[in-house]
């Protein structure tokens, strides 16, 4: 196969875009479709500070190299999630990567920072594993950039992700979560308690996940291949899969049904049927939605770890993880 | 050939010579599924691979909470 561009030898086939790409040109190629998402969704400008979420995966740290080969001012935020040699693994490649760019990057650590860490919320709570992962990293995420004053945060979500949560919400009917699927989610600032959801955007929407794979290993990133040990029967995982099936039949099936339902259903359900106000959380101040005003407000961080604290004070533990979908 | 393998970590052997395309449905990978590595350089579908070859076959999906 001849690159599209110079007609040299392809190292990557992009089927959707029936196109070859030679490496120097894929990389090209990669970061113009990094730089035309986030003109098209206005998601920031060069003075905007960004805290760009990294995990030691492929699809943080290829963006974190994209945003600061593109000029952007853009910091690293890992958090120490406490699973053992995989956390280490992960951190250990974030850290690197940072000194090889001499960027700047914030580490900090569930353990240190709340007395937990997401195998020990797993046991104390019973929530599956991802689940406690997700809710503590949104958490986190959004508190590190409100703390250190950043104006955006940016996560690797990919193409892949994107289409199999859609997947997942269209599957349930989960009308609420589809009225707020968005490759921009705009803040919300709370007056009354000074805090805010941070303006959080999406740039790696238009790459696949086996883009953002070849561009990191193109070039030279040393991101951690080995899957999280939490992650086996993750439902998420699984509507990859299927995708992945659907999109080696059908080249730019992946595309169509993201930024189809982008175009043409997503306006559809961005009201709040469910009535929920979002509003200070009695705890923390952190915004939470809630659907009953007669009830204290408490976000569901904080339930949570009251909850697994409290467990973990007394020495008792939850039943076993039920298996439900997570995503 | 040594054909490497992820998730868990394992070497399998093919014999070759073949391509990419064809190695990778005798393994029972889906081709969007994964990168397939010779020598730190990415290889497409219609690439010969050789019996003196090492290659990787890296899975590119991942799970769990994004």
């Amino acid at each position: 196969m001849k690159c599209k561009v110079c007609r040299d030898r392809a190292v990557i086939d992009i089927r959707r875009h029936n196109a070859g790409f030679c490496k120097d040109h894929f990389l090209e190629h990669l970061t113009g479709q990094v730089a035309k998402t986030i003109k098209e969704f206005s998601m920031f400008e060069s003075d905007d500070r960004l805290l760009v979420a990294v995990s030691g995966g492929k699809d943080s740290l290829a963006l974190w190299d994209i945003l600061l080969n593109l000029g952007y001012d853009a910091t690293g935020f890992y958090l120490d999630l406490g699973i053992g040699a995989y956390s280490r693994a992960s951190k250990d490649a974030s850290v690197s990567f940072a000194e090889q760019r001499s960027a700047k990057l914030i580490v900090r650590s569930l353990a240190q920072e709340h007395g937990l860490t997401v195998p020990e919320l797993s046991k104390l709570t019973g929530r599956v594993p991802c689940s406690g992962c997700g809710l503590n990293k949104r958490y986190e995420f959004n508190r590190a950039a409100l703390e250190e004053g950043f104006d955006v945060l940016v996560t690797g979500h990919n193409l892949d992700d994107e289409v199999a949560t859609l997947f997942g919400n269209v599957l349930h009917w989960n009308v609420d979560m589809l009225g707020r699927q968005a490759p921009v989610l705009e803040e919300r600032a709370l007056e009354e308690s000074g805090t805010a959801l941070v303006r959080k955007v999406k740039p790696l929407v238009r790459v696949a996940e086996r883009e953002t794979a070849a561009y990191a290993l193109l070039r030279g990133i040393d991101y951690i291949v080995e899957e999280c040990p939490l992650v086996e029967g993750n439902v998420q995982h699984r509507y990859k899969e299927a995708i992945t099936l659907l999109e080696e039949a059908s080249p730019g099936t992946k595309h169509q049904m993201y930024f189809g339902f982008l175009k043409k259903a997503s306006h559809r359900f961005q009201q709040e049927p469910d009535g929920a106000e979002v509003v200070a959380c009695s705890t923390c101040g952190a915004p939470t939605a809630v659907w009953d005003p007669a009830r204290a407000a408490v976000c569901s961080f904080c339930k949570t770890k009251a909850l697994a604290l409290k467990r973990k004070s007394e020495g008792s533990v939850a039943r076993p993880p039920r298996k439900r979908r997570t995503h | 050939m040594k054909v490497k393998l992820r998730n868990p970590d394992r070497t399998v052997e093919v014999s070759g010579p073949t391509n990419v395309r064809a190695l990778l449905e005798e393994l029972g990978i889906v081709p969007e599924a994964v990168l397939v590595i010779r020598d730190a350089t990415l290889l497409t579908r219609d690439e010969d691979v050789f019996e003196d070859d090492e290659i990787e076959v890296r899975p590119v999906l991942s799970g769990g909470a994004r």
